[in-house]
């Protein structure tokens, strides 16, 4: 029995991990689910969304790194974010403008832009691997650990490290302050009303003289914004390739939907339940049961639930349990 | 059909037989059997879209199914895999079976209260049970000869069969997603179908015991002559060299020989589809494309229509991926890219003309043709854009790296302007 | 001239056939008008149509002698119309002080003694002014949807069938807050499947059959008049 190796273990391997991967699929379905609340359809190009604006960022980061700009221990990119959002809120006004709004006045079912929004998607994604490529681009600098695994152990004197790396940290900080402000803008202000009244109740919120054009446009922009650092967190935490947008889709359409589409709450409860879900299924149990277990046992073969092969399965699968059981979601969303 | 109808599928033989002349028939031939099953995947698209308004975003999982049956179909079995692991695997199958059962019992059974956490301790402590028996029986069986087999194997039996099972394993997924959300938001059945594309494409690759994953299974039998045979037959020699180089000839005579299954499958299921779109089911299905409200208001049931269209949409589907494994030859599970051909097909359809099935076979044709041309066509266009910069240039190598990619964008903006400018496509709906 | 004066609409929606033919409507200010009929009769269509959420293919609506004929139905908020709609015509997800701010979206202004008005006139939306509004019973929701369009201080305030659905007691209550807006000024056009009860606080009433005027006069005398009894208020 060794209680505190194992938890130290599940925290380093599972809950560190996920508690960021949740974070950053928290953001993307906060997009998918405004887009949404608002335009009433599901964004298939909010995945390439993301991906394009960490596009910006990096190539923005690039450059400041070659003039020799640095954060000292935090990533550069963290300074490039703003250039990288201006960047995306521009290309995604223009695609509202040049694609969806042309939808919105002959008020055409939400599947027809669903459909042009796969048509965006590919629009999207030749652009983006036209201008970076298809390959992986490494663009995290500054310091990689807060506390390396060899340094906890020194420090706690357990068998087990557990280590966090600065991105983690960011990646929890810079999501939670955004929620906040999200939120703050959401529930105070007026614009943000605005919004909240128009996904409510169309009809009313034209009656009471909310102008459509203008939530929508701050859809977009908002949209765009957690999109890029969304994109930027995951690409710093993991890795970039235009690829894993295409993929990460689905967990966030999940996490929208588990939360209840249209709700923010929801999209940032759903984002982390998703992100635990995964990680806890596909994490192999053995080791850490050997801790809990008698000295000297354990356990046979990897004792995990799924293969981490399966990781966006159990996005999946929650997705259709939700489906099956509560198709609103976890906050009632708006329609079913 | 009309005559401009007629007229569009006239330019595109010209421009096939112009690939032939300026090429060679066997590129040409080559893209022509590729164009005859992108037609059938377009037609079973056209079948959700087009007659229901169904957004199937998953054509490439349901494909992928028919790839499965023509490996479990035709491939010969493996007897020491089966002696190893065919208990364990049969067991686990069966502990899912039973696992499904539990569950449904549990979510009958239980009080509200504890519903949710009984039904996912019994899951989970289902999935250990069976993974218990499924490990051991998967390392065994994939222990066996890993370099050649390494999996169960099929069935041995003719592969065309398999084109009617691909079908079949097709519509049945397509039923259990249809099941679960046809009832739901339009949108819903398009991120469900997204999702059960990717996990029917995870398990082809990772899944050895069954597909050999990314190992891919290769020479499945053949329902035509081998090119090596036709060479060293005496008739077919004296045959061929009026003609010209021998290889060259038996190579054409086998994409003729694929070309003559295919088109038969392909009227088959044209035939089939217009008879259903001119039948009152069509004409009903149509109504409720339309008016879903009315539809219901005057009694149909909409949910069973829909499911019924949607499944017979994916067999469709899945009859074109097994048609298209056995024209490969070899089951590749990582060439599936979900979301990329998924919607080509998509763009087939829609430029085709959705509710059209000449429309959505002349779509298949075309995009086909466009999608294998654009290649040389974006690679033209690079090097023409950058032939004012110097040869060592960064710029110009990477925007030539880049041409590949010059056809997403391509196809992508198509589909846009069409849906903007022409909505009902090359040869619309009547 | 009346402070509204709908004269002669005839219109439809879409390109549809017409509903009303040659209808009119007007009401003074600090009166109410109630238009009554029977089911199907277009009364709602009428009202949607003074609003300007129909194609009028004839006819003119003047609000104060302004011919706003051709405006639409948020620029006829800013001349001073206030709309309740029969349904859904709440935030359900937001709180009842949220209904009101966006009931007063388009003042620039300090709203704050609008606000105070609507509390006094609503006390019970001041105690559940923090709670979401789809929470609230039906009565309370329809105080909701008129003080939400009282918000913008309103000339002319119409509801639409305001009582649909609600207790005869809450839809008595509701007529004594109407009246109480009466007073004030404000000009009220309201449309009733409640005939009797609406006619008996209404100032002028118009009884609409299949979408022309049948019957025009003070609420007083149409509750009067044997023929209107008989045919539209069941004896």
């Amino acid at each position: 029995m060794d209680i505190l190796n194992a938890l130290v273990l599940f925290a380093n391997y599972v809950f560190v991990p996920a508690t960021a991967y949740g974070a950053q699929l928290a953001l993307g379905a906060l997009g998918v689910t405004l887009i949404f609340g608002i335009l009433r359809f599901a964004n298939f190009a909010h995945g390439e969304l993301m991906s394009f604006g960490t596009m910006a960022v990096i190539l923005a980061t690039w450059a400041l790194q070659d003039m020799g700009v640095s954060l000292g221990p935090l990533p550069t990119a963290l300074l490039a974010l703003p250039f990288g959002i201006a960047v995306t809120v521009v290309f995604a006004l223009l695609t509202d403008r040049y694609v969806f709004r042309f939808y919105r006045v002959k008020k055409s079912d939400p599947i027809i832009y669903a459909i042009a929004s796969v048509g965006v998607m590919f629009v999207m994604a030749g652009l983006i691997r036209v201008i970076i490529g298809p390959d992986d681009q490494s663009f995290a600098d500054g310091a990689r650990f807060i506390i390396t695994a060899r340094d906890f152990k020194e420090l706690t004197g357990l068998e087990e490290g557990l280590a966090i790396r600065v991105t983690q940290v960011i990646t929890i900080i810079v999501a939670l302050a955004v929620m906040a402000v999200l939120f703050w803008f959401l529930q105070r202000t007026r614009s943000g009303k605005a919004m909240r009244a128009y996904s409510d109740n169309e009809d009313l919120a034209l009656l009471s003289g909310i102008d459509p054009d203008k939530v929508v446009r701050m859809a977009w922009i908002i949209t765009a914004i957690l999109a890029t650092i969304a994109g930027t967190l995951y690409g710093l935490d993991k890795t970039y390739k235009p690829f894993i947008f295409q993929q990460i889709l689905l967990p966030i359409f999940a996490a929208a939907i588990l939360g209840g589409i249209g709700q923010p709450v929801g999209a940032i409860l759903g984002g982390f339940v998703v992100a635990y879900s995964e990680v806890t299924i596909t994490y192999a149990y053995k080791k850490f049961l050997a801790y809990l277990g008698p000295e000297g046992w354990a356990p046979e073969g990897l004792m995990q639930f799924l293969s981490t092969d399966y990781k966006f399965a159990v996005s999946f699968i929650i997705l259709v349990a939700v489906l099956l059981v509560r198709p609103t979601g976890i906050i009632r969303g708006k329609v079913i | 059909m009309s005559q401009r109808g007629a007229l569009y599928f006239g330019i595109f033989f010209l421009l096939l037989i112009a690939v032939g002349f300026g090429q060679s028939w066997n590129v040409a031939l080559g893209i022509l059997n590729l164009c005859l099953i992108s037609a059938i995947m377009s037609l079973g698209v056209n079948i959700q879209w087009g007659y229901a308004g169904l957004f199937n975003v998953g054509v490439m999982g349901f494909t992928a199914l028919g790839g499965l049956a023509a490996v479990l179909i035709s491939m010969p079995p493996v007897a020491e895999a089966w002696a190893v692991g065919g208990v364990g695997i049969g067991l686990s199958l069966l502990g899912l079976l039973i696992l499904v059962a539990a569950v449904i019992f549990v979510r009958n059974n239980v009080p509200r209260v504890f519903r949710f956490w009984a039904t996912l301790a019994v899951i989970l402590v289902g999935v250990v049970l069976i993974r218990l028996v499924y490990a051991p029986a998967v390392d065994r069986i994939e222990a066996i000869n890993p370099a050649h087999t390494g999996y169960l194997g099929g069935f041995n039996l003719p592969i065309v069969l398999s084109w009617v099972v691909g079908g079949a394993i097709a519509a049945g997924a397509g039923w259990l997603i249809g099941k679960i959300t046809l009832g739901l938001r339009a949108d819903y059945l398009a991120i469900a179908t997204l999702g059960i594309s990717e996990i029917i494409l995870a398990v082809l690759k990772y899944e050895e015991w069954l597909t050999r994953g990314v190992k891919n299974v290769t020479g499945l039998p053949r329902p035509v002559p081998y090119e090596v045979d036709l060479i060293a037959s005496a008739d077919f020699a004296a045959f061929a060299s009026r003609f010209g180089e021998v290889a060259d000839a038996a190579s054409v005579v086998v994409k003729l020989c694929y070309l003559v299954l295919f088109v038969a499958v392909l009227a088959i299921i044209m035939w089939l589809s217009e008879r259903a779109l001119k039948s009152p089911w069509g004409r009903m299905m149509r109504a409720i494309r339309d008016n879903r409200d009315a539809a219901s208001a005057m009694g149909k049931d909409v949910k069973a229509r829909h499911l019924q269209v949607f499944v017979l949409g994916c067999a469709v589907c899945g009859i074109a991926g097994a048609m298209l494994t056995t024209l490969d030859g070899q089951l590749t599970p990582t060439s599936y890219i979900p979301l990329r051909f998924t919607f080509l097909i998509w763009v087939m359809v829609i430029i085709g003309g959705s509710g059209n099935n000449w429309g959505a076979m002349l779509g298949g044709f075309v995009i086909w043709f466009l999608w294998i041309q654009a290649e040389p066509l974006g690679n033209w266009f690079m090097h023409a854009i950058t032939l004012f910069m110097g040869d060592d240039s960064w710029l110009k190598g990477h925007l030539i790296a880049g041409a590949a990619y010059t056809r997403l964008i391509l196809m992508g903006a198509l589909l846009l302007l069409v849906m903007r400018f022409a909505p009902r496509g090359l040869i619309p709906e009547r | 001239m009346s402070f509204l004066d709908a004269s002669h609409m005839t219109g439809g929606y879409g390109r549809g056939a017409d509903i009303i033919k040659d209808c009119t409507i007007t009401v003074e200010k600090g009166e109410i008008a109630v238009v009554v009929g029977p089911n199907g009769a277009g009364k709602s269509t009428a009202m949607k149509a003074v609003f300007g959420m129909l194609n009028l293919r004839e006819g003119a609506v003047l609000l104060d002698g302004q011919d706003i004929t051709d405006m639409a139905p948020q620029e006829r908020v800013r001349v001073g119309m206030g709309f309740v709609p029969q349904v859904r015509n709440i935030f359900v997800s937001m709180t009842v002080e949220e209904n009101l701010e966006m009931g007063a979206f388009i003042r620039d202004d300090d709203f704050q003694d609008t606000l105070g008005q609507v509390y006094d006139l609503f006390p019970v939306l001041r105690d559940k002014r923090n709670q979401p509004a789809g929470e609230l019973s039906g009565g309370q929701r329809q105080q909701v949807a008129v003080g939400r369009a009282l918000m913008t201080r309103p000339r002319l305030l119409m509801l639409d069938e305001p009582t649909a659905g609600v207790s005869p007691i809450v839809m008595d209550e509701l007529f004594d807050r109407i009246l109480e807006i009466a007073r004030t000024g404000i000009a009220i056009l309201m449309v009733e499947q409640n005939a009797r009860q609406a006619l008996e606080i209404a100032d002028h009433g118009f009884v609409l059959v299949n979408g022309e005027n049948r019957f025009t006069d003070t609420g007083k005398a149409l509750l009067a008049n044997p023929e209107v009894r008989r045919s539209f208020l069941g004896g």
